[in-house]
């Protein structure tokens, strides 16, 4: 038998003013990191998958040249790392979706934390991993022996991971629209199918003539576009930019919208 | 009178959802350090009030004040903390890292170590949340509730789906914890717990109260007690007449006296006739709770 503690008498009133910043703290992004990065399915989808992709769709390619000479593996890296990167913040905004599911959103209400302070930390916590796929697609790259300029690493990496914000907007549209736990099996595929349209897995040049016309207004091909640009050196056309832009205050507008609706009270 | 405020003041709550009255106009005021039982059968309003005292819904009509403020500011301060049924855990954090993150919304709170030892699941601070028992994670909620140290504490059936020892160790630890001052209101439709941790019950059906009183005067309220005499040729008239008797009843030598003074009525029986073998006997809560909540509604 335990002893029981005796509950201490209050002698001093606690602290009662509001948290900073509405409840929101490097802290707590450190435990949703780690608990995205201990989600085998993540890591799975988000780090190895598209490291595989390359090493088994990029590698063969190797020898083989862009018009302005640089490599073409370079080329299926850079678009690998922005499906790693769009994966990752689809499914790190969607988790939203799991947790509404499970009530832990209304456990929150419970807490001083603001709504808009645990959206920031979703959001925080998806661009983490989606640098972190970013990061992880161009090691598997550099080892297996990708050269390409310094700046165009940088520049590249940097639009791959930007544009990823479009889908970390997307992952919270999802998480907001739909409660349910397992959301990322059936936004995989369509994914996986806005990323063919964004010329991630072939490029978009390849696709039957009016497949090309549909792909340039899917939300994969602007970001998809601006990632390359640096390598390929054809410079970011209008169309490609209005194209993020579009989708990114698109699902941006969309999610704060689902997310007021779902903060309301009833 | 003193500047404190009320623990709790409802006035005039009404809530519907379509054609249904969940809450009809319920009015209650508690005063700090009161341990009340929200009692009464489901769908008599228990969780719909007790969402509109923390500020998850809306009334339709009617005054909420928590603390002497709005139940959204007394959540933002910790001055508020709840366990509610409907409250979900996140199944991949581990006990110990949800009370962490918790702890993290606050501004300032009491130790994760003390909140567990408290909940009565230090030992469980390493599991993953999934593979707790619905006790283990319900004395998390608890545990989570305690962290703040709230001047108010809200339970919405806190044992409900769990077993005998579950209720049991839960019970404990809440009892464990009533520091003198904290305000404690629980709903729950086990009479027994009602019985044995509140101070007063407020009893609500279709949405109003429709008593409200210490435990004693509850059973009294509803069926009083019942006086047993052996009374051969027993006046039942006059026995009726006598203030606060309820029934008469007559079987063979026995009478039966239904009253909600038994104090009177025995000493009547025992001075004024011939009446021997006096017993009293108390309807137990049991009784009160299906007489008040299942009786046709008279206006409360």
């Amino acid at each position: 038998m335990t002893t029981v503690p005796a509950t201490p008498t209050r002698t001093v009133e606690p602290d009662r003013r509001l948290p900073a910043l509405g409840g929101f703290t490097p802290a707590v992004l450190g435990i949703e990191l780690r608990r995205v990065l201990r989600n085998r399915r993540t890591l799975a989808f988000t780090l190895i998958m598209p490291g595989v992709f390359f090493l088994i769709f990029g590698l063969p390619q190797g020898g083989q040249s862009l018009d302005n000479g640089r490599p073409v593996t370079a080329y299926v890296m850079i678009s690998l790392a922005v499906y790693a990167a769009m994966v990752a913040t689809t499914s790190a905004g969607g988790a939203v979706a799991t947790e509404r599911a499970l009530g832990w959103s209304r456990q929150l209400r419970l807490t001083p934390l603001r709504p808009a302070a645990y959206v920031a930390t979703k959001l925080a916590t998806a661009m983490t991993l989606g640098l972190l796929a970013v990061v992880v697609e161009f090691a598997v790259g550099a080892a297996a022996g990708v050269r390409i300029p310094a700046y165009v690493w940088l520049l590249s990496g940097l639009a791959a991971w930007v544009g990823s914000l479009v889908f970390a907007a997307f992952g919270l549209f999802i998480g907001y629209l739909v409660p349910a736990e397992n959301v990322m099996q059936f936004i995989g595929p369509i994914l996986a199918v806005l990323a063919m349209f964004g010329g991630l897995f072939v490029p978009v040049e390849v696709l039957p003539h009016v497949l090309q016309q549909v792909a340039e207004f899917t939300p994969v091909y602007g970001m998809g576009e601006l990632a390359r640009a640096p390598l390929t050196g054809d410079g970011v056309s209008t169309a490609g930019v209005a194209n993020m832009v579009f989708w990114a205050l698109a699902f941006g507008i969309g999610a704060a919208r689902l997310f007021r609706r779902d903060t309301a009270r009833v | 009178m003193t500047s404190t405020h009320q623990a709790v003041e409802l006035h005039g709550l009404t809530k519907t959802f379509g054609a249904v009255t969940a809450v009809d106009g319920l009015s209650l005021r508690v005063q700090p350090g009161e341990v009340v039982a929200f009692l009464g059968p489901n769908g008599a309003g228990k969780t719909t009030t007790i969402d509109m005292l923390l500020g998850l819904a809306r009334p339709d009509a009617g005054t909420v004040r928590v603390l002497g403020g709005t139940p959204d500011e007394a959540v933002a301060r910790g001055r508020v903390a709840a366990v509610l049924q409907t409250g979900g855990l996140l199944k991949d954090l581990t006990v110990g890292e949800t009370v962490e993150m918790t702890a993290h919304f606050y501004r300032h709170t009491r130790p994760a170590a003390e909140v567990l030892e408290r909940a009565g699941i230090a030992d469980l601070a390493g599991r993953v949340v999934g593979r707790c028992s619905g006790g283990q994670q319900q004395r998390l909620r608890f545990a989570l509730a305690l962290l703040p140290d709230p001047d108010l504490m809200v339970l919405d059936e806190p044992t409900t789906g769990m077993d005998v020892e579950g209720r049991r160790d839960f019970w404990q630890a809440l009892r464990r914890d009533a520091r003198a001052g904290r305000t404690v209101i629980f709903a729950t439709h086990y009479l027994d717990e009602a019985d044995a941790y509140a101070d007063r019950i407020v009893l609500v059906r279709q949405g109003r109260v429709v008593a409200d009183g210490t435990t004693a005067e509850i059973k009294n309220l509803a069926a009083g007690r019942t006086v047993r005499a052996t009374l051969p040729g027993a006046d039942q008239a006059a026995l009726a007449a006598l203030p606060g008797v309820d029934a008469v009843e007559v079987r063979g030598d026995s009478v039966l006296v239904r009253t909600g003074d038994s104090d009177a009525i025995a000493r009547h029986l025992l001075t004024r006739t011939d009446a021997r073998d006096v017993e009293i006997t108390s309807r137990n809560l049991e009784d009160a709770f299906l007489a008040l909540t299942t009786a046709q509604q008279t206006g409360a």
